[in-house]
């Protein structure tokens, strides 16, 4: 009986203790949210009020009508789903060999891939702005997409989960006569499927919030992503609030999109361990 | 046979090898020729080792580098600590509504670096900020949140724990669910107390997965560029400048490649040892076990 008063205690405390930290994490963009609802006007008028006295709709439709959503929304989709197809079809044969075949060289570039995670494009991206230029890319969305198609996480995720796959499936496919590129595309990627989407998610979300690769890459106002664009209201002298508070959240809106659709894919943790490659 | 595999198994990775070569190989050679020239995009002068020896006598560097350290240093203590501390509160038999927490919890994963720099920028501001609003109201004094170093400083901190949380969360719930049940059951009938459950079964299991999560926010926290550059600027003066900004900034502001691919250079070493000292605490661990 006394122990049970202190679990119902203990569960109250800790139910409590969690909804003040989780209201903590959700008051800034709910803040964002409520100040992009607000006339210009009553943004910089003391006292300031939680909830917009006049709700408006201003700020998104004079957002809407300054910068060129659709087309910086169009721009980051092609980078975004290109990507994201060309790295998956990339990750996964390069984790299914570096899974399921043994020689040197296949360990030497193991480690190679190793080695980019330690020395990502932050880190050199002035030579990396070079080979760019040299390679013709510079100014252009294939200059976004080529580069990021090497993810080493996505090769692990792969490598990974093509471990826990047993060798007597393959050899049996083999003695079949099947050829290694069937046996891939048949019989590998199909049972493959939670990586495929796990990989699908993250590199959609890595693309469309991405703001080194655009920033070097880009020059052109026209072929602009997303995030260069709200770069560009963020770099004036004076800051447009009124502007990039909406703008803020217009941009939000498909990864939201993005999560709510595939909401118990992301939040499967299972998916998610092989990341630990 | 053995030779057609041979050749399947080089056509599996030769996207990826192309890729490689041609964004990292190249770059990074690139980088350690650059590293000892003058070069300002027109012509490259060699100068041997002069842009190493300038640059450990350069005030604005050792700032940058030495704002970096301290970033990181506390930076990575705070995100473990609320990543496990929400992830314990999450997987915990004693709180309910868990899921509507954890989608709140796993929000800011959504949210792009430039917008959570927008966010935590608004929500700080001088003069018009919420923060200082609600200091005023309870009688203080408005906070010099932006135009003050370390204030800035801790700015950056709320916000890198904020966007840094949801990811680790994941990885950690994921462990914590795996930890076998039986373990916390054999302490009950011992009579062991939350706290000490936690210290000596949730924490040993979560030894690799630490030392992951770690690793990871290391890593992170060492490059952070696009968060600060929308938050601070690098500012107030270059108080919140890091070591990526600064080489961005010698690079494409000042045009003075051959320098900052200097510094990009002792930033991958420092990277390397990073690394390498996190591999061997590891694996020692694994070896004690």
């Amino acid at each position: 009986m006394n122990s049970k008063l202190t679990d119902r205690f203990a569960t109250v405390m800790l139910t409590t203790a969690l909804y003040i930290v989780a209201f903590m994490y959700l008051f800034p963009i709910l803040w964002l949210l409520l100040s992009s609802l607000k006339p210009g006007s009553e943004l910089f008028s003391y006292p300031l009020t939680i909830f917009p006295e006049n709700p408006t709709v201003e700020g998104f439709e004079y957002s809407w009508a300054t910068m060129e959503f659709i087309k910086y929304f169009v721009n980051t989709l092609i980078v975004a789903v290109g990507t994201t197809v060309l790295t998956i079809i990339a990750s996964a044969t390069c984790g299914f060999a570096l899974a399921k075949y043994s020689y040197k060289w296949l360990n030497v570039f193991l480690i190679c891939m190793l080695a980019t995670t330690m020395l990502p494009t932050e880190v050199i991206m002035t030579p990396t702005f070079q080979v760019i230029l040299d390679l013709g890319l510079y100014d252009s969305l294939a200059g976004l997409i080529i580069p990021s198609i090497n993810t080493a996480t996505g090769i692990f995720m792969f490598r990974q989960y093509f471990m826990t796959v047993p060798n007597d499936l393959l050899e049996s496919a083999r003695i079949d006569g099947a050829s290694e590129g069937k046996i891939f595309f048949q019989l590998m990627l199909p049972i493959a499927k939670p990586v495929v989407i796990t990989l699908a998610i993250f590199s959609f979300q890595w693309r469309w919030n991405d703001y080194i690769w655009p920033l070097i890459v880009l020059s052109d106002p026209n072929k602009y992503t997303v995030q260069i664009a709200l770069r560009s209201i963020i770099g004036a002298d004076n800051i447009d609030w009124v502007l990039l508070l909406s703008s803020s959240i217009i941009s939000l809106v498909p990864m939201i999109i993005i999560f709510i659709v595939f909401q118990r894919y992301i939040m499967d943790t299972s998916a998610t361990s092989g990341l630990k490659g | 046979m053995k030779d057609t595999n041979r050749k399947w198994a080089f056509l599996f990775i030769v996207t990826n090898l192309v890729l490689f070569l041609l964004f990292f190989a190249w770059p990074a050679i690139l980088g350690v020729y650059y590293s000892l020239t003058e070069y300002n995009g027109n012509e490259a002068t060699f100068i041997g080792l002069e842009n190493y020896i300038s640059l450990f006598q350069d005030s604005s560097f050792y700032k940058a580098l030495s704002r970096t350290f301290i970033y990181t240093a506390v930076g990575v203590p705070l995100v473990y600590i609320t990543s496990l501390f929400v992830s314990v509160m999450l997987t915990t038999k004693h709180t309910k509504g868990k899921n509507v927490a954890k989608i709140i919890f796993f929000f800011p994963w959504l949210v792009s670096p430039i917008v959570v720099g927008v966010l935590w920028r608004w929500m700080f501001g001088e003069s018009f900020g919420f923060i200082n609003y609600v200091i005023q109201l309870i009688g203080g004094d408005p906070v010099p949140w932006s135009s003050n170093g370390n204030f800035a400083f801790l700015v950056v901190l709320f916000a890198t724990a904020w966007g840094g949380t949801a990811f680790n969360m994941l990885i950690f719930i994921g462990a914590l669910i795996s930890i076998p049940k039986s373990l916390y059951e054999a302490a009950d009938v011992d009579g062991g107390s939350g706290w000490q459950k936690f210290w000596h079964i949730t924490l040993p299991s979560l030894r690799s997965t630490s030392f992951l999560v770690i690793l990871l926010a290391v890593f992170n926290l060492m490059k952070e560029f696009p968060m600060v550059q929308a938050l601070t600027n690098g500012g107030p003066g270059t108080d919140t400048t890091f070591i990526v900004q600064y080489i961005y900034q010698t690079g494409f502001d000042q045009m003075r490649i051959g320098y900052a691919s200097a510094a990009s250079m002792v930033l991958f070493v420092i990277l390397l040892v990073f690394a390498l000292l996190q591999f061997r605490f590891a694996k020692g661990g694994r070896v004690n076990e």
